[in-house]
Formats: C-alpha cells, structure tokens, sequence
C-alpha cells in the first residue's frame, strides 16, 4: 500500500509524441464504440487534431466471445493536421481472445498490446479459435504486451456500490477508458461528467461507470507495468469554435441549415437502412426547425412522400444506402421528369444486394449516373469528410432549387460513422438558396387567354416555372408521362420528346457553370495527377504527401461535383502525364473520365470494407511513377 | 379582399383536356359526379390536388381544373401522405384502381389508411386491367378467363373493404357509377371526414370486363340486389324494404326476410362503431357483385389525424423551445475553442 502511494503522489514523466493512433477492439457487447467514441471526444475537447474509423459488424450481437462478434475503434489524434485515421495502429486494446486474434494483423510490428487477461480462459480461447493462450506460448514476442485483469478490477472496484457481479462486468469498457485516458493523459474531467449526464437516470449504472474508469485511471498510474504516460499536443487548428462531427450528423444538420437558407420547410421521407438511419434519428429531433420526418412503409415510400412534399413547395429529401438506392429508381425518374427539387442521399455500403451493411464502400457513382431508365441525367454531389457533409448537403440543396432537379448526394459509412473536428461555420456567412414561386400565369395563348405554363423555363437555368398548389389561376397538372415543352400538356410527339430529352440533359449539363473548376494542389510539373472523390480524400492527401517527400512531383484533383464534372476536368486531365484515380469500388470514376475526355486514367481500387490506407496510396503512387526513387 | 370562396360550375372544375377514356367507360361517369360535388364543397379550386398513379383510373387528375399529379404505378398513396403532410391546407384526393392499389401499391393503400392522413382515396374497383389490355387483377374472381389466365386465374381475389377495414381504416365505403346520387353524398362524406377516406367505386370497364357489377348494379335488379346502409337505421332493401340483415353471435350477418324475424330483430347500422368487426361481416356479406350487396358508409370513426398530429409536434417544440437556432444547433455538442 504504501508503494502505491508513494507512486502515486510523484507524477511520472511524460514522454511526448506528434500522433498515435489507438485501435479499441472487443465483443459487440463490450461498449467498444462507447468508449473510443468517448476518448475521441475527450482528445477533441484537448485540442489535437483527429480521424476515426468506427469498424463493426452487422449483428447487433453475434455469439458472444466469437470472431464474427468483434467491434472496434480506431482512433488516430496528433499535434499537427491529419486526414486518415490512420494505417497501422501503434496501441491495440483487446477486451477478448477474439479481439485480439481478429485485430492484431493490423497492428504496427513492435506495438502495443493492451488485453484483459481475465478474458482469456479456455473457453474464450476456443471461441477465438486458439489451440494455445497467445499470452503465454510466445507469439506475441517482438510486441509490448500489458496485461490487465480488467474484469476482475473492475468487479473489485465496483462491488462496494453493491452493483451484481453481471453488471459489473459491463463496466470494464470504462476500465480500458480510464487507463488508456491515463496513458495519453486525456482530461478526465469531461468524460466524468458525460458519464454523468448519459446515465443520469441510472443511479447505479452511473456511479458503477464512474468507478471503473477512476479505477482504470489509477491502476495505470500506480501499476508498475507502466514506465510512464504520454502526451500528445494540441494540434494548430486554425482559430475559432470547434466540435467534434460525424458525417451523418453534419449532413443532417446541413440538411436543417439548407432548410433555413431557402426559407422552405424541411420534409425528410425514409426509411430505416444502415448506414443511413442516423441522418433519419438526428432529424426527427428537431422539430423546433419545422422538419417533418416520416419513417414510412418501405424505400419507395419514403422517395414518394418526399416527391409529394416537394409538389408542396417543401426542401424534401430522402435519405438510404445502396439497397434503397435501387427501389427508389423509378420515383426518381418521376422527380426527374416531374422537374422538382428533390434530395436523394445515398450512404454507400458494400454491395452488392445486403452486401456488407455496415461496412464502406463507394460503388454506388454508376448507379447514380446510369441507374434509371431512360435519358435520365441528374446532378450528383459527393461529401469527402465527415464534416464536408454539411457543405455537401447545402451544395445539394442549391442546385436542386435553382435548376428544379432532383440532385444525389453521395456519402458513404466511413464518413457516416467517422469523426473529426470541425470549426463551426460563422451562420452568417453561410449562401442564401432561395427561390421564388410563380404567383402569375406566365404565357398568353393564341385566343388571348392569360394562362400558367408548368414548363416554360428560365432561359438561363432552363429550370422550368414553379407554381404551389394553393396559388389561385394557376391550377396544372404534371405527371410521368412526356409533356410537352412549355405547356407541360401530355404528348406523344417525336419532335417534341426528342426537344424534351435534350433540354433535361442541357439542363444538367449546364449546371457546370455554376460549378467552381477544379484547383489543382500541386505542382505545374506534376509527373502525376490523383484524381479522386469522396471519402478517399483522406488517404489521398495522406498519400500524396509521402509521395511528395520522397521527391516526387505529384498533384491531386479531389471531385465534389461529379454530374456535371466542373467545365475545366477534361484540361486538367488532359495535361497530366499521367492520371491515377483511387476508388473504393472496381473503377467507376475512371471509367467515366477515360469515355468523357479520352484519357488513360489508372484505376487503384480498394473494396475490402474498410477505406484505403495513406501506405497503400503512398505505394499506388509510387508503382504508377515506375518505382520507388 | 374577402374569404368567401367564389361560386363555381363543373365547367370551372374541368380542365381543358380532352377526356380519352373509351367510350362508355364508368370512369365518365365517376368524373362527371366529382366534378359536380365539387362546387358544392366549399373549396377553392387551386386548394384541390387530385394525386393518382397509374392505369386508366389514374388519368383523372389531368381532366380536373385543380392542382394535379398523374405519378408512378402504385406510389399515389405515399406520395399523397407526403403533399398532406407538408401542406394541411389542401384538400388531397387520391384516384386509383383495383391494380395500381391493390397490386402494385397494396402496401402504400394499407400504411396510408393505417396512419390516417387527411386524403381521399376514391378506389375504381373494375376487376380487371385495362390500360395494359385485359389481364386479370387482384379483385377478379377466381376463375377468370383472361389474357393472362387462358385456364382461369388461381388467384384469390382481395375484398377491397374487409382488406381497407383490415388496415385500421377510419373512414370506409363503397359507392357504384350508375347512381349519380349516390356517388355525390358518399363522396361528400369522405371529403369531409378528417382522416384517410377509403371510397370503393363500382366501376365498369365496357371492354375489358363488361356486366362485371351488373348482377346488383343494374336498375332492374338493384332494389333487391344493393343493400344501402344508412347510420341510425336498420339495414333492409328490396322495393318494399321486405328484405334486411341481422348479425347474431351464431352465424355473423345474414340476410332475411323482414316479415319472418321482425323489423326489431334487423341490425341497425352503426358507421360510428368503433370496434370494426360488424363493418368488417358486412363487408363480407356479399362474396362478390352477384349477391346483395351492401353500398354506402360503413365506417366513419374519429381518430387523431396524422399531419394534424405532425403539426402538433412542430409546435409543441417551437413552444416549449423556441424556434429552432441553426448556429445554436451547431453548438449543440461538445465545442472547444482555438484561439
């Protein structure tokens, strides 16, 4: 006892580094998302700069102790700025024989491992398929192992609250929390009154957590397994307000923002779908900003709702991944035809069919480009970082109003579900997106008549004339079947659905005005271009970076708007050497680059459910270049 | 400026379109009596948004002078719960038939009921397709020759009303288009029920399913062969009202003669009952149009109306907070400032 108090009243010496990235890894059940979530927040609140990569499986609960069961974390902090969460992680905190097993590929050669050995009985070796304890025949030579009777900690530290040994078990996630806070000397201060807050109506629960996480706190400081704790620095972070952001919250705040800019009401239509029904969750709480969501009866619905709210005069938006994607084809050929703003968000998944629920994956660009019958062109926008998301959604919003076009947003689960800091937006400075509606007929017919047009167009735009109902004089119909140009009247004529085609695709292909060009980020002699869109940025620019320090002239082109491609892609193409385009799926961009503007684009792809790392790009770069200087 | 609603004619209510049905099609007919109610409602035209999908029933829309979408195959119900939602102030009515909302769009028919959003859903039951030419639907009998059917269809056919009670409807009725009258008042009630209104129009299609509703329907026969409900009064028909419906535990609704059981043995109809198991027998009285079958409101029940509820929401937040701060909104987790 008194060994521990002397410790503990003579702080260690800390050792600094630039980043570490920190890999959670347990049961379902273990709370693993919990407690990266919580250290992300905590390391955010500390000022470094941060990525994360929530990585779990599509069961809620898969057989306890299993592979197929294992959640984890990866979470990447750093005092300078950083884009990825990172390759390999430098610590591992396994929770079982499975985690372990599952994750430890993965791990850095010589980093560490932190376990709770109480999880590593027989019965959980078997289930991770371990014939011998990893922990004792030697296979983990060449790593640092600690290991931590968590469980059994845990139990001690709770068990004066009169917590049952059951639920005390569930309080070890915070254990790892409270000593892996106390390796990376995380403030503890706010994760304390978090647990506070989160468990405020769980007495017990509350004060079990608590006392774990104080326990795993200590236990790091006084345990002699421990040299010392580590520091990482605030990163510079350009000044202003900062939090911490998913992608789907920012699209759905993005979403609200849109929502006041163009002074419509917000209407989302959707339906439960992973890894989209955060957007859905985070929307329905605020119904202080007039948004009405509703959770309808299957994809198709949801898509037909928004198409209804949209007639209304409602910002309307549907929100799915892939699967839904393809039921929601035919009502976006309606809004399509229909000529109405509408907002389609796709959080790409693995696919194809259910695919990998809730794993990444960005293979969805041809199905928006292509996936209607018909000539059926539509904008499409794409997110590149959590907090892009909310730009994106803006962006989104902007087109679809001024052209009266439903427009496909394109996100995907790394970005849903992955955080960064964000520093707010002053609201003030954010674009006005509104439109105004027709309130007058807008044609005089051949007999004098003074008479509203559905479909006369704005000569610039081409978007067609917007009239709500409830506007008196101007009662039209519209529909699915070809209208014809101007009075928007069904026909049949040759000539005229042939005119209508190619005014809908002029007006989508016109929007590239409206578009900025493309800046390219590098040098005028670049020996190569990376040219790439959507959550790829990350590890593009990680990539880029390293190429670049070993002597390489590389430049990168990042697409936020891929229909219409900005009016200056096919020169910026065209002039690199060569053109290297990353994709998490098997070459859709490339595909599209090489038939629009006749270039030789490589094609790198990545579709193993989890995003490119900064290594693989670093590696594609170099191959390309024709090997490593 | 005033807020009386201007008198209008049928002609104000017709578009300029030129209606294509074929002739001698009951969809003329169903049109002609919305048509006429309409000025009756007390409701501004451009308030008015017709909403179908697809089939010959779904180009209704284009042939009324008000706010009008003809959409896809089936979505009409989805895409109605949407406009009504988004805007209280319109009268949203449905046009569909037996195919695009029993087939293709069973499930938008049944979740629309089932929430009991505000619109009208007027259900042109022809028991066959015809804009795709003759082959049969979910409502033909068992049995029928068709394109698609050479042998008969195997098919068990839906009863539109036990299938809308089913569903948890508010508001059900049936209706025919040879009785203009008739058409009109049931019409008028659904429009004014608040709530999902399931209107089922008998409706001939002269060239694919011709006499499909005769056998009740006809004047000839329709004394004795429709059942006309009536809330507060017990339920009989014939030309002397000879005939009624009992209900007892033993053996459901059944239909007798007035003279054998007594007038005060017939059920008297109850369309506010709220408990639908008497609405739903009687829908099944008849097990098709060849035997007596009962027309007009059989459920009209009060229940919380969906976009009502949904507007309560907005405002029960916009009171308790305020109105939504998108740059508190944006503060609304954990911040931290750099300087």
């Amino acid at each position: 006892m008194s060994d521990t108090a002397e410790r503990g009243s003579a702080p260690h010496a800390t050792e600094r580094l630039d980043r570490v990235i920190i890999r959670f890894a347990g049961d379902s059940g273990d709370g693993m998302q919990l407690t990266g979530d919580r250290f992300t927040s905590a390391s955010a609140m500390f000022g470094n700069d941060l990525a994360t990569l929530p990585d779990f499986p599509a069961e809620i609960r898969a057989p306890a102790g299993t592979l197929a069961g294992v959640s984890a974390f990866q979470v990447h902090i750093s005092d300078h700025h950083i884009t990825t969460p990172g390759d390999a992680p430098n610590v591992l905190v396994a929770m079982n024989p499975a985690a372990l097993r599952n994750e430890l590929p993965r791990l850095e050669p010589g980093g560490s491992i932190i376990v709770n050995e109480d999880a590593f009985g027989d019965r959980n070796l078997r289930k991770a398929g371990y014939s011998e304890n990893p922990l004792t025949d030697g296979s983990l030579e060449g790593y640092t192992v600690f290991e931590v009777p968590m469980s059994s900690l845990t139990l001690g530290a709770v068990e004066p609250l009169g917590v049952k040994p059951r639920d005390a078990e569930r309080s070890k996630n915070f254990f790892a929390l409270g000593l892996v806070s106390w390796m990376y000397t995380r403030p503890v201060d706010d994760t304390l009154r978090w647990i506070g807050a989160k468990f405020a109506n769980k007495e017990q629960v509350r004060e079990a957590n608590i006392a774990a996480f104080k326990a795993g706190h200590a236990f790091g400081e006084t345990a002699e397994l421990f040299d010392h704790p580590y520091e990482v620095d605030p990163a510079p972070l350009p000044a202003g307000t900062y939090t911490n952001i998913n992608g789907n919250t920012a699209l759905a705040w993005g979403l609200v923002a849109a929502s006041q800019l163009s002074e419509l009401p917000l209407f989302l239509g959707s339906y439960p779908i992973t890894p989209a029904s955060d957007i859905l969750h985070e929307l329905s709480k605020h119904k202080s900003f007039g948004v009405r969501t509703l959770q309808a009866e299957d994809e198709i619905a949801g898509i037909g709702a928004a198409i209804g709210a949209a007639y209304g005069g409602h910002l309307a938006v549907t929100t799915t991944s892939g699967p839904g994607m393809a039921l929601k084809a035919e009502a976006m050929g309606l809004a399509l035809s229909l000529e109405l703003p509408l907002l389609i968000i796709d959080i790409q998944r693995g696919g194809p069919s259910t695919g990998l629920p809730t794993k990444t994956e960005a293979a969805d660009l041809l199905m928006a480009y292509y996936g209607r019958h018909g000539e059926s062109p539509l904008p499409i926008v794409a997110a590149h970082t959590p907090s892009s998301c909310f730009w994106a959604a803006i962006e989104a919003a902007r087109i679809a109003i001024k052209y009266r076009t439903p427009v496909i947003l394109l996100s995907d689960g790394y970005l849903a579900n992955g955080t960064e800091p964000w520093r707010l937006p002053d609201v003030a400075s954010l674009p006005d997106i509104s439109t105004t509606f027709a309130t007058a007929p807008n044609h005089t017919t051949d007999a004098g008549d003074e008479v509203f047009w559905p479909y006369l167009r704005n000569p610039e735009t081409l978007a067609r004339a917007w009239a709500l109902p409830g506007t008196p004089g101007l009662m039209h119909r519209i529909g699915g079947l070809e209208k014809e140009d101007g009075s928007g009247n069904v026909s049949y004529d040759s000539d005229n659905h042939e005119r209508m085609v190619h005014i809908r695709a002029a007006k989508v292909a016109g929007i590239a005005r409206d578009i900025p060009d493309v800046v390219v980020d590098g040098p005028d002699d670049a020996e190569l271009l990376v040219l790439g869109w959507g959550s790829t940025w990350g590890a593009i620019d990680a990539g880029v970076n390293r190429a670049r320090q070993k002597g390489r002239k590389v430049a990168k082109v990042h697409l936020t708007h891929l229909s219409p491609f900005p009016a200056n892609l096919g020169d910026v193409l065209r002039r690199a050497p060569k053109v290297l385009v990353p994709e998490m799926n098997l070459g859709q961009l490339s595909r599209l680059v090489r038939a629009e503007f006749l270039v030789d684009a490589r094609s790198v792809t990545k579709v193993r459910g989890v995003p490119f790392t900064a290594g693989e790009l670093e590696s594609a770069i170099l191959d390309t270049l024709g090997g490593h200087p | 400026m005033t807020d009386l609603i201007p008198v209008t004619t049928r002609k104000d209510w017709s578009s300029d379109q030129e209606v294509r049905w074929c002739p001698g099609c009951g969809d003329y007919s169903i049109l002609a009596a919305v048509q006429l109610l309409m000025p009756d409602l007390g409701v501004r035209r451009e308030d008015m948004a017709f909403v179908s999908g697809i089939g010959c029933a779904a180009r209704f829309p284009y042939y009324m002078n008000t706010y009008g979408m003809h959409s896809i195959h089936g979505r009409a119900p989805a895409i109605a719960t949407g406009l009504a939602m988004a805007r209280p102030d319109l009268h949203v009515w449905v046009v569909t038939g037996d195919g695009d909302s029993l087939s293709i769009g069973g499930n938008h028919l049944i979740h629309a009921l089932r929430r009991n959003v505000n619109i009208t859903i007027l259900l042109f039951n022809n028991q066959i397709y015809g804009l795709t030419k003759g082959q049969y639907s979910p409502t033909s009998e068992l049995g029928k020759v068709t394109k698609s059917t050479p042998f008969g269809s195997l098919d068990h056919p839906f009863n539109p009303l036990s299938l809308a009670i089913g569903a948890e409807a508010s508001f059900v009725a049936r209706t025919h288009d040879l009785d203009r009258a008739h058409m009109l008042e049931t019409f008028r009630r659904a429009h004014e029920h608040q709530g999902a209104a399931f209107v089922e129009v008998f409706q001939n299609c002269n060239v694919f399913n011709d006499h499909a509703f005769e056998g009740v329907t006809a004047k000839s026969v329709r004394d004795d062969m429709l059942i006309p409900l009536r809330h507060g009064e017990p339920v009989r028909f014939g030309s002397d009202g000879q005939h009624g419906v009992v209900m007892d535990a033993q053996s459901g609704a059944r239909i007798v003669e007035v003279a054998d059981v007594g007038e005060d043995a017939l059920l008297v109809h109850d369309e506010a009952r709220t408990d639908p198991g008497v609405a739903f027998m009687l829908s099944r009285l008849a097990r098709g149009p060849y035997e007596p079958t009962p027309i007009g409101v059989f459920r009209a029940v009060e229940r919380l109306e969906y976009g009502s509820e949904v507007n309560r929401q907005l405002a029960d937040a916009v009171a308790s907070r305020g109105p939504g701060d998108l740059a508190s909104l944006l503060r609304s987790g954990s911040t931290w400032e750099v300087d």
